[in-house]
């Protein structure tokens, strides 16, 4: 290199390509996979790990897989191995149930118009460069009560029962209730935790910190069994609703301290520019403080809500079918019994397939506003 | 006791006819036992410019955010363009969008463009239309000659072009009074002399101005009046030009022979 060096004449150095070995795919293995005697032996063995795990799980999954049988025995014996392979055939038998519960079959289209709606919603919130997204937002913000209206019925339409109400719809009902009620709650507690009016300050923490230190199994229960008690006799509370309400309060004070974290972020001049310039509370902190605060908490805020998605599985314990009480359920079918493992995975495969998207939509996001400044 | 302790070195200014716009009364402020301003007394007339200098930790920023309110003061009276700075919010308010203030760290919005920057505060506190508010902040900017970062984001600037973009949001406001605290010192060398030369500008359109800096040459340059202050007194306060030759106690003494020696 020094030679090179020596042929250009001093404050005329031109820019030099770095060395092969600093870049490209040969570059990448050569100083991620193979720079030390004990990182090529870690490749080996990850490798190694890698070939006796992957042939023979993509085997049983997808090459060797039963997608049709009228029963566990039917299944097995298309196999070459009984018990060799996954019978799927066990989850599309029951695949009404897992998506819609017990919801009466000739209603579902107001449940599939339901997801539809969803979508609908979901891509108006996220993506900020689509056409009338002033509309999308208050469709977005109208969203849960038409599909509350939906789903539930009355005004027109036939009311069904919510406990009827089961499976993947249950999980996004619940999930997305707490999702987005949670976020303005959250975002009350937090800033009314920095007040400086002491009564306001005291009883948001605490709110925060009662619902924090109970777990949220212990808040479901209260809401199946006691919630009642404190209620004038003779007014139903529907239970899904109570769940609903538990839920979301759980989920706020959770992200409430996640935003508390980021307010905290945010230096002391960015107050005092938004105060200098004569702008109230109310809108310093709409324009000026949250926007940054909610920005940084974006991790810690996505983090919550995949937390929260899954947490939506203990409902079960209260006797709600989420998917993964469907399957718990359809395993003491005398017919299919023995099949865990293709429900289990299934319906494991259903939250990771929900959390990743949501993960790697943080990280998009993440990453479109830190390229703002 | 106002009375008593008001330093006899206080000179009227050249403006004696025109209008008092600042008025500040045997003011007292505590960080909490720690008395950090004692016994203030100053007068500003509508269009004079002010430079307060003295020691770090002396109290200069204190006083200028007292005015505005950024701090609250305990004993005695602030009294700007008329309204009295007490509890009340609405006034704290009214005043704040009177008083434009320009900060040693800029301070600007970094999720905001430059242009949401300047235009922010005419939307939101005056009630402008946007478009309005847009025009208005692309005058300014390019007051302070950077009408073509305007759709840039804060943190694409350099420093001395921040600190233009925050002068240009303050002139937003269309403010009576503009303070400046340090405005130059977290700049590096070379981007000082192209701030200073946007506030020599403000300054001879008339505008009323409270700076803290130590740049003695705007001082000579634009000032009516030099204050000096001193662990939270103010010590002295004269035109620049007595002030740089022939100050009148050692401790200003002193700290002129410090500054002026680097
Ligand atoms: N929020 C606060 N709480 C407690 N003490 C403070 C606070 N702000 C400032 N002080 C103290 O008050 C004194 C005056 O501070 P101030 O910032 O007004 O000084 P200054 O003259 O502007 O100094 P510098 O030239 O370093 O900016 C300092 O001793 C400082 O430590
Ligand atoms: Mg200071």
């Amino acid at each position: 290199m020094a030679e090179v060096t020596r042929t250009y004449k001093v404050g005329q150095h031109p820019d030099l390509p770095p060395p092969r070995s600093e870049v490209g795919v040969i570059g990448w293995v050569k100083y991620n996979l193979l720079s030390t005697p004990f990182n090529v032996i870690m490749t080996l063995l990850a490798l190694w790990f890698l070939w006796s795990i992957i042939p023979p799980l993509f085997e049983w999954a997808v090459l060797d897989s039963v997608w049709t049988a009228e029963s566990r025995k039917a299944c097995w014996a298309k196999m070459e191995v009984p018990e060799g392979a996954a019978c799927w055939a066990f989850i599309k038998d029951r695949i009404g149930l897992y998506i819609y519960g017990f919801y009466p079959a000739e209603l579902r289209w107001r449940v599939n118009l339901s997801f539809v709606l969803l979508v609908l919603a979901i891509v108006s919130v996220l993506y900020e460069n689509m056409p009338g997204r002033k509309f999308g937002l208050w469709y977005a913000v109208a969203f849960p009560f038409i599909t509350g209206w939906l789903l539930v019925g009355g005004l027109g339409l036939t009311h069904v029962e919510t406990d009827q109400f089961g499976g993947i719809m249950l999980t996004f009902i619940i999930g997305i209730t707490g999702i987005s009620f949670s976020l303005p709650i959250g975002i009350l507690l937090a800033l009314g935790r920095r007040s400086t009016l002491p009564v306001i300050r005291i009883l948001c923490v605490l709110i925060i910190e009662f619902i924090r230190g109970v777990p949220l199994i212990a808040l479901l229960f209260i809401a199946s069994t006691m919630l009642n008690y404190f209620l004038p006799p003779g007014t139903a509370f529907d239970l899904l609703l109570r769940v609903l309400i538990m839920v979301t309060l759980f989920q706020s004070a959770y992200i409430a301290e996640v935003i508390r974290g980021g307010l905290q972020g945010i230096p002391n001049g960015q107050y005092e520019a938004a105060d200098s310039l004569g702008l109230t509370y109310a809108k310093s902190h709409l324009l000026i403080i949250l926007p940054q605060a909610l920005k940084i908490s974006i991790p810690g805020i996505v983090n919550t809500f995949i937390g929260l998605f899954k947490d939506t599985t203990l409902v079960l314990i209260i006797g709600m079918l989420d998917p993964l009480g469907v399957g718990r359920a359809s395993l003491a079918d005398a017919v299919w019994a023995g099949l865990a493992r293709e429900v289990y995975i299934f319906v494991a495969i259903f939250f990771f397939i929900c959390c990743f998207g949501m993960s790697r939509y943080s990280l998009w996001l993440e990453k479109r506003l830190s390229t703002e400044n | 006791m106002n009375e008593k302790s008001k330093p006899e070195s206080a000179i009227q200014s050249s403006k004696d006819a025109s209008k008092v716009i600042i008025e500040i009364n045997g003011m007292h402020k505590w960080f909490g036992a720690f008395h950090v301003l004692k016994n203030i007394n100053l007068t500003v007339n509508t269009g004079e410019r002010i430079v307060i200098c003295g020691p770090s930790g002396s109290g200069k920023s204190t006083l200028i955010r007292c005015i505005n309110r950024l701090e609250e003061h305990q004993e005695g009276t602030i009294v700007v363009d008329d309204v009295e700075l007490t509890g009340d919010l609405k006034n704290i308010e009214i005043i704040r969008s009177d008083v434009g203030i320009v900060f040693q760290q800029f301070n600007l919005f970094p999720h905001l463009t430059v242009l949401e920057n300047c235009s922010l505060a005419p939307i939101w506190v005056r009630n402008m239309a946007k478009g309005e508010a847009e025009e208005l902040a692309l005058k300014y900017l390019e007051r302070v000659q950077i009408p073509e970062q305007a759709k840039k984001y804060p943190g694409q600037l350099s420093g001395g072009q921040q600190q233009r973009v925050a002068i240009a949001r303050s002139l937003c406001m269309n403010p009576k009074i503009m303070l400046f605290d340090e405005p130059t010192s977290a700049l590096d060398p070379e981007m000082i002399k192209e701030v200073l030369d946007v506030m020599v500008e403000l300054a001879e359109t008339g505008m009323t101005m409270l700076v803290v800096t130590h740049e003695m040459g705007f001082a000579t340059a634009v000032a009516d009046r030099v204050i000096f202050m001193d662990e939270g007194e103010i010590i002295e306060q004269k035109p620049p030009n007595e002030f740089f030759h022939n100050p009148e106690h050692d401790r200003t003494k002193l700290f002129l022979s410090q500054i002026l020696a680097h």
